[in-house]
C-alpha cells in the first residue's frame, strides 16, 4: 500500500510554522517514513504544475501555513484544497489571520505608500510601486495581485481541522499530526488542541490571588517582571485566561505574557471581545475619568486584544474601509501624487 | 435591506430590573418613538457580553443600545459598573475599528424614565440615520467580492484544462 | 448537545389582545411569516392567547402536532411570561421550552405606524423562534421561606401589617426610628370624613402592638443593611440609646416633673413645635411604648455631665434612667420585609408667596391637627401664634400639590381634610372659614357627602390657586390681619380676602431618604420619588425585591383606609408565602462548565454575592447557586467562555440577535 501523500504551503507567513515543522527534529524522520511528502516549497524543490497534475484529493491532507492576502495565495488555496482530501490551517495567521490580520485596520494603499514610501527605513525618492504586469526583454511579466483584505484560509476555502499558534509547538504538531494518520479524527472544523484557556498549563498559576483588579496597566518592555508571579497581578495583560492551552505555556515561561497566538477556546466567537471584557470589568474605578485614565495604559487595544484575531473577528477589519479607500478616513495626510510613470499597480 | 430603503436597525440590551421595565413603561404610557429598536432581555446590563455587540454589527445593526440601571442602583448591586468599565474599553476597539462613537451607546434609564427610553431611542435613531447604514454582512459581501473574480477564472481555466505553461513560476522580485 | 439529538417542533402564536395589538400590528402576518421560519410546525394568531381558550389552543397543538417548543408573541413577558410556561407545562412540557416576545408594550403601544409595527413584531418573533430552539429543560429552585417578618416603619400602615401578621401566628420584628410608634396618624385630632377620633381609633392598636406576644417593636431604631434574599433576609438594625430602661420604667412620668428644667423649654416635634417639652419626655401620652426617652441634645448632664440628676432620683430603685446607655446593633433573620416608611409633609417655606415662617399666623395643616386638639399645645382652643383668636380663617388647598414648581401629583388627602379642618376649625371658633381650591377632589365612601355637608354648614368656597398670602394692607379692614389674594375663577376677578389666620394644605412627599432606603432594600423609585410597586394594578404591593413588600403612604399619597387596606394586602402577599413554605425561583443561575475552566480567576472578584470560590483542589471556579442571583456578569466576563448562565445561555443570546437581524436583512 503505498504511503499517504502529504504537502505543506506557505502564503502569508513569516516562515516560523516551516521552522516549526523542522522543529520535529528526529521525529521529522517519523513523519517522513509514514508519509510521501509530495510538495513542500520551502524545503524541497516542486512545481506548482506537479501539484495540479494531481488528481483531486491525492494529497491526504495538507498543512498550510500563513495568511491569505494575494491572489496567488488565494489561487494555491483553492488548488491544495481540491488536491487535499484534508485541509489543515497550521499556525495562527491560517486559522485566524495572524500578525498579518492587523493589516486589516489600514487599507491597502496605505500600507502601500507606507512600506513603498513612507517607511522609516524605506529609500525609495522615485516613489517606485511593484507593478502588476510589465515587459521585461520582450517578455511579459506579472505579479500577484495583492488583495485589499487579509484573511484567513477558511475564509477562502472550507478548512478541516487547525492547528493552532504562532508557531504551533513541536508537541502539539506532533500530536496532530499522529492523530490524523492514525485516523483518529475528531469533528470537521476541530482545533487540534486542548479545549481549555492557558492559565491551565500556566506555572504562575498557583501565584494569581483570588481577587485581581486593575488600577492601572503596565506594559512588558517598561516593567521589571516578576519572574514568578502571574501577570496579570502585575497589571501587564496576559492574554492567557482567553487564549486556548497547548503550547505549555512557552511565553510565560520564558518571562513574557501570552500574546493569544493559539486563539480562542471553542465557546468564544471573537477572543478580543472576551478578553477585555474580563480585563474592563475587573478594573478598579467607577467613575468614566478614573476608567479612562486606567485604560490609558492600554495604548493599542486592537493590537493588544486582536494581534492574531482581527481577520477572524467578528468585525474582521476596519469597518470604513473598502476596496478602494486611499487613507483612513479622518487621517490628515492626503496621498501625495504619484509620478505618472508608476502606477501603483 | 436595500440603502434606499434604509432605515436604522438597532439591537438593544436592556437590563430587567429597570431599563426593560421603564421600556414597558414607555408602552403602558402609550409614547410613541421610532420603531427602529429591537430589545433584547438580560437579567443585567453586566450579562452583556461586548461579543453581543459585535456580534449584532456584524449581522447588520446599525447600532447598540445598551440600558441598565443608573450608578449605585443596580438590582445586582454593580453589574452595571462592569458594563461601564466594559463599555469604555470596547469603545476604544470600535473606534480602532472604525466604529463610530454614535453607534454604540450606554444609557442608565430607571424603571421610571419611560419618558428617556423615548428620548433615547428617538434621539439614537436620528443620529444613526445621519451616519448611514453601517451593512457589515454588505460590507463584507463587497470586501470578499474581490475573490470570487478569481474564483470564476480558476474554474474556467480548469474547465478548459490549458496546460501549464513553463515560465508558471512565480518571479520573486520585479521591478517597474 | 442535546438540543441537537430531537427534532425542533415549535408552535408560534400571535396575540391581538383584542385591539391592544392587532390595532397596530398585523397579526396574521406575522403568523404567516413565522410559518415558514425554521421548526415552525404550528403559526397561529389569536384573540387572547392568555384566556383559557388561548391556552388550551397551545395545549391542543402540543398533543395534535408533537410540539415540544412554544413562542407567544404577546405582552410583556414581565405580565404573562408566568402564564404561559404554566400554560406549556400544562401541555407536557416542560416551561422553559417557552419563549415570549413583546409587541405589545415595546411595539404596538408605541408605534405609530401599522407597517413598521407589523415589521418589526416579525423581527422580534424570529429573534425568538431563533432563539427557543436552543432553550434547555430547566427545573425552578425551591427556597425555603423563614417565618419571620420584618415591617419598617410604625404607622398605621406598619401597625396594622404587623398586627395582622401577629395575629396570625407570625413573628414580627417592627422597627421605628422614632420615640414611639403612631406615625402622622397619631397627630391627628378626627379622620374625615366620619370624624371619629384619631387617637381613639389608633391608640388599642398600638396597645395591641406592644402587648402582642408575636410582636418585637424596637423604637428609635433603623435598618441599616439588608443582606440575604427572598426569605432569608439578614437585617442589621441599629438601635439608638434611649436613655432609659424599656423594661424597667412604668410610664409614671415623675422624673419628667423631677427634671431640673422646671418648665418645659424646648420644641415639641409631636406637636409641630406648637408646645414645649423637657429634656427627658414622652411623645404623647398614648405613646408606644409609654416609656419616657431622654434627648441627648437637650439634656444637661448628657451634654455636659454636671446636673444634679433629680431625674435619677424621682426614678428611685426602678433604676430605668441609663445615662451610659450605648447605641446596640441587632442582627435579625427574616423571610419577608414590608416597608411602611410613610411620608413627609410638604415644607411650605419653599413657597414663600404663602408667607409661612414670614407671617406667625400662617399655619401648617399638621399644626391645626394639633392646634384643634383637646390635648394639643392650646388644649383645642383656636388661638393663634399672636394670641388673638380668628375671625376669620382661610384653608388654602394644594401647597405643593398639582405644581410644576414643586410636585407635580395630587397628593389625594389634602381636600379632604381641608373639608375636616374647616369643620373642627368652626366647630372650634366662631371663625368665617374659607377654602381656596383648584377642584374639590371627593372621591371616596361618604366624601362627596361630606363635601355637601360643609357647604351646608356655611364654609366659604373660593375657586382659584392663591397668589399671594401678605400683610399689606389697602383697607382699614385688612389693617393688621393677613389677605390672601386668589383669582376667583368662578366669580372671574381678583379678590382680597382678609383672615387672620392662614391654614397651608400641605401636600404629601417622599421622606427625604427615600432614595437611601430604597437602595437599602433593592427596591426601585418613580421618577417622584415614591416607591416603586411591581406593576401598578396587579402587583400594587409587590416591589422588584422578591420578598419586600410596600404599605402606605411609601408608594405614594392615600388616605387611612387604603393605607390599611393596602397594609393588609402586603400582610395577606407575605402570609401566602409564608404558609406556601418556599418560592420557586427563576432557574437562571450561572454555572461553571468544570471540564473547560481553566483557573484562570478572572470571575471570582466579579461576584457581588461571594457565590464563586476557587475549588483549590480541582484548581477551578465553582459556583455556589444558592447564592447566585443570576446576573450573569461572570459569564459575559468569563475569557474562555466556560461560565454559562441557564436561561441566557450565548447561544440563546446569540440566535436571538442572528433571528433579530435576519428579518429584512
Amino acid at each position: 500500500m503505498p504511503k499517504p501523500k502529504v504537502g505543506f504551503y506557505w502564503c502569508a507567513s513569516c516562515g516560523g510554522c516551516e521552522e516549526a515543522i523542522v522543529d520535529l527534529a528526529e521525529d521529522l524522520l517519523g513523519v517522513a517514513e509514514a508519509v510521501d511528502i509530495v510538495f513542500w516549497p520551502c524545503a524541497m524543490d516542486f512545481k506548482r504544475a506537479g501539484v495540479e497534475a494531481l488528481s483531486d484529493g491525492d494529497l491526504l491532507v495538507t498543512f498550510l501555513n500563513g495568511a491569505i492576502r494575494s491572489a496567488e495565495q488565494e489561487e494555491m488555496a483553492h488548488l491544495l484544497r481540491r488536491k487535499s482530501q484534508l485541509l489543515v490551517a497550521y499556525g495562527a495567521c491560517a486559522q485566524l489571520g495572524g500578525i498579518p490580520g492587523l493589516a486589516n485596520q489600514f487599507s491597502r494603499d496605505t500600507m502601500m505608500k507606507f512600506y513603498f514610501e513612507d517607511g522609516p527605513s524605506t529609500v525609495n525618492e522615485a516613489r517606485i510601486h511593484p507593478r502588476l504586469e510589465c515587459v521585461d526583454g520582450g517578455h511579459t511579466v506579472t505579479l500577484p495581485e495583492l488583495r485589499h483584505v487579509v484573511r484567513a484560509l477558511d475564509q477562502v476555502v472550507p478548512v478541516d481541522y487547525y492547528i493552532p499558534g504562532c508557531p504551533p509547538t513541536p508537541k502539539v504538531t506532533k500530536t496532530a499530526i499522529g492523530a490524523l494518520l492514525a485516523g483518529e479524527l475528531p469533528p470537521k472544523g476541530t482545533v487540534l488542541a486542548p479545549d481549555t484557556a492557558l492559565c491551565d498549563q500556566c506555572p504562575r498559576k498557583a501565584s494569581k490571588p483570588t481577587h485581581v483588579s486593575f488600577t492601572a496597566f503596565r506594559r512588558p518592555h517598561l516593567t521589571s517582571l516578576d519572574p514568578e508571579l502571574c501577570f496579570l497581578a502585575q497589571g501587564i495583560v496576559c492574554m492567557g485566561p482567553g487564549t486556548r492551552a497547548g503550547c505549555d505555556a512557552v511565553c510565560p515561561d520564558g518571562n513574557m505574557p501570552c500574546s493569544g497566538c493559539f486563539g480562542p477556546t471553542s465557546r468564544v466567537r471573537d477572543q478580543g471581545a472576551k478578553m477585555l471584557s474580563s480585563l474592563a470589568a475587573n478594573v478598579d474605578a467607577r467613575t468614566d475619568q478614573e476608567i479612562d485614565r486606567i485604560l490609558d495604559g492600554l495604548p493599542d487595544p486592537v493590537g493588544t486584544f486582536y494581534r492574531y484575531g482581527l481577520a477572524k473577528s467578528l468585525l474582521r477589519r476596519r469597518a470604513d474601509l473598502d476596496l478602494t479607500s486611499a487613507s483612513i478616513p479622518g487621517s490628515a495626510a492626503a496621498p501625495p501624487s504619484a509620478p505618472a510613470d508608476s502606477p501603483t499597480r | 435591506m436595500t440603502p434606499e430603503h434604509w432605515s436604522p436597525r438597532i439591537v438593544a440590551f436592556f437590563c430587567n430590573w429597570c431599563t426593560y421595565t421603564a421600556a414597558d413603561l414607555a408602552g403602558v404610557s402609550r409614547m410613541r418613538y421610532a420603531p427602529n429598536v429591537r430589545v433584547i432581555r438580560l437579567m443585567c446590563s453586566g450579562r452583556v457580553d461586548p461579543q453581543f455587540v459585535l456580534d449584532a454589527l456584524a449581522r447588520g445593526a446599525d447600532g447598540v443600545l445598551i440600558g441598565g440601571c443608573h450608578p449605585g442602583d443596580c438590582h445586582y448591586a454593580e453589574g452595571n459598573y462592569k458594563m461601564l468599565r466594559r463599555f469604555q474599553l470596547l469603545k476604544r476597539v470600535l473606534r480602532g475599528l472604525g466604529i463610530e462613537e454614535q453607534r454604540v451607546r450606554l444609557e442608565w434609564i430607571s424603571a421610571a424614565e419611560g419618558e428617556k427610553v423615548k428620548a433615547v431611542i428617538n434621539e439614537m435613531t436620528e443620529q444613526i440615520r445621519v451616519l448611514g447604514m453601517l451593512g457589515m454582512p454588505r460590507r463584507f459581501e463587497e470586501w470578499d467580492s474581490e475573490m470570487h473574480q478569481l474564483e470564476g477564472a480558476v474554474r474556467q481555466a480548469e474547465s478548459t484544462l490549458i496546460p501549464p505553461l513553463d515560465d508558471e513560476e512565480e518571479p520573486e522580485t520585479l521591478h517597474a | 448537545m442535546a438540543t441537537h439529538c430531537e427534532e425542533i417542533r415549535i408552535g408560534f402564536y400571535v396575540c391581538h389582545c383584542g385591539h391592544n395589538i392587532a390595532a397596530m400590528v398585523d397579526c396574521e402576518a406575522v403568523a404567516r411569516y413565522a410559518r415558514k421560519l425554521p421548526g415552525v410546525v404550528v403559526s397561529r394568531d389569536y384573540r387572547y392567547m392568555c384566556s383559557d381558550p388561548g391556552q388550551e389552543l397551545i395545549r391542543q397543538d402540543v398533543r395534535e402536532h408533537r410540539l415540544n417548543r412554544i413562542v407567544v408573541a404577546a405582552c410583556s413577558p414581565l405580565l404573562h411570561e408566568h402564564t404561559f410556561r404554566t400554560a406549556t407545562e400544562r401541555a407536557g412540557l416542560n416551561p422553559f421550552h417557552c419563549q415570549m416576545v413583546n409587541i405589545r408594550e415595546h411595539n404596538s403601544w408605541v408605534a405609530t405606524r401599522k407597517q413598521d409595527a407589523t415589521r418589526k413584531a416579525k423581527s422580534l418573533a424570529q429573534a425568538a423562534i431563533h432563539r427557543v430552539r436552543f432553550h434547555k429543560a430547566l427545573q425552578v429552585q425551591r427556597v425555603s421561606i423563614r417565618p419571620e417578618v420584618l415591617v419598617v416603619g410604625g404607622g398605621i400602615a406598619g401597625i396594622h401589617a404587623a398586627l395582622t401578621l401577629a395575629n396570625a401566628g407570625k413573628k414580627v420584628f417592627l422597627v421605628e426610628r422614632e420615640a414611639t410608634i403612631g406615625g402622622h396618624m397619631a397627630k391627628f385630632d378626627k379622620t374625615f370624613p366620619t370624624l371619629d377620633c384619631s387617637a381613639c381609633i389608633l391608640t388599642p392598636k398600638m396597645s395591641a402592638v406592644r402587648s402582642h406576644p408575636n410582636i418585637t417593636l424596637w423604637t428609635l431604631a433603623e435598618v441599616t443593611q439588608v443582606e440575604g434574599f427572598i426569605g432569608n433576609y439578614r437585617v442589621k438594625v441599629r438601635r439608638s440609646p434611649r436613655y432609659v430602661l424599656e423594661d424597667a420604667c412604668v410610664g409614671c412620668l415623675e422624673c419628667i416633673d423631677a427634671c431640673v428644667y422646671r418648665s418645659p423649654k424646648f420644641p415639641d416635634a409631636f406637636n409641630e413645635g406648637l408646645g414645649k417639652r423637657k429634656p427627658i419626655y414622652i411623645p404623647f401620652p398614648q405613646a408606644t411604648p409609654k416609656v419616657v426617652l431622654i434627648d441627648p441634645a437637650t439634656c444637661l448632664n448628657l451634654k455636659t455631665g454636671k446636673c444634679k440628676q433629680t431625674c435619677l432620683e424621682a426614678c428611685g430603685e426602678r433604676q430605668a434612667i441609663q445615662f451610659n446607655q450605648q447605641e446596640r446593633l441587632e442582627e435579625i433573620e427574616v423571610g419577608t420585609i414590608i416597608v411602611a416608611t410613610g411620608f413627609k409633609t410638604f415644607d411650605p417655606r419653599r413657597q414663600p408667596l404663602y408667607g409661612y415662617g414670614t407671617y406667625p399666623n400662617v399655619y401648617t395643616s399638621l399644626e391645626i391637627e394639633r392646634l384643634v386638639n383637646a390635648s394639643g399645645p392650646t388644649g383645642g382652643e383656636v388661638v393663634a401664634r399672636d394670641g388673638r383668636k380668628p375671625r376669620a380663617i382661610g384653608i388654602i388647598h394644594c401647597v405643593g400639590s398639582r405644581d410644576r414648581k414643586t410636585n407635580v401629583w395630587c397628593s389625594r388627602v389634602c381636600c379632604m381634610y381641608s373639608l375636616k379642618l374647616a369643620h373642627l376649625l368652626k366647630e372650634h371658633s366662631e371663625a368665617e372659614v374659607y377654602n381656596f381650591y383648584i377642584d374639590i377632589r371627593a372621591p371616596g365612601k361618604g366624601y362627596e357627602e361630606f363635601y355637601n355637608k360643609l357647604l351646608d354648614d356655611g364654609v366659604h368656597f373660593i375657586r382659584g390657586r392663591v397668589g399671594e398670602v401678605t400683610d399689606w394692607a389697602m383697607t382699614p379692614e385688612e389693617e393688621g390681619r393677613l389677605v390672601i389674594r386668589v383669582e376667583d375663577t368662578l366669580a372671574g376677578c381678583v379678590r382680597r380676602i382678609p383672615v387672620d389666620m392662614v391654614v397651608l394644605a400641605t401636600g404629601l412627599e417622599p421622606q427625604p431618604d427615600a432614595q437611601a432606603v430604597r437602595r437599602l432594600f433593592n427596591m426601585s423609585c418613580g421618577g417622584d420619588g415614591w416607591f416603586l410597586e411591581r406593576h401598578p394594578k396587579l402587583a400594587p404591593v409587590n416591589t422588584f425585591a422578591d420578598g419586600v413588600y410596600l404599605a402606605g403612604c411609601c408608594q405614594g399619597p392615600k388616605d387611612i383606609p387604603d393605607t390599611v387596606a393596602q397594609a393588609g394586602a402586603a400582610a395577606a402577599e407575605v402570609l401566602s408565602l409564608i404558609d406556601k413554605g418556599y418560592v420557586e425561583q427563576e432557574p437562571n443561575t450561572a454555572y461553571v462548565r468544570d471540564e473547560d475552566c481553566s483557573g484562570c480567576k478572572s470571575c471570582i472578584p466579579l461576584c457581588p454575592y461571594n457565590a464563586i470560590t476557587f475549588a483549590e483542589d480541582r484548581q477551578k471556579a465553582t459556583i455556589n447557586e444558592t447564592l447566585c442571583k443570576g446576573c450573569g456578569t461572570c459569564v459575559a466576563s468569563c475569557p474562555s467562555g466556560s461560565i454559562v448562565q441557564r436561561l441566557f445561555e450565548d447561544d440563546e443570546v446569540f440566535a436571538e440577535i442572528e433571528g433579530m437581524l435576519a428579518y429584512d436583512a
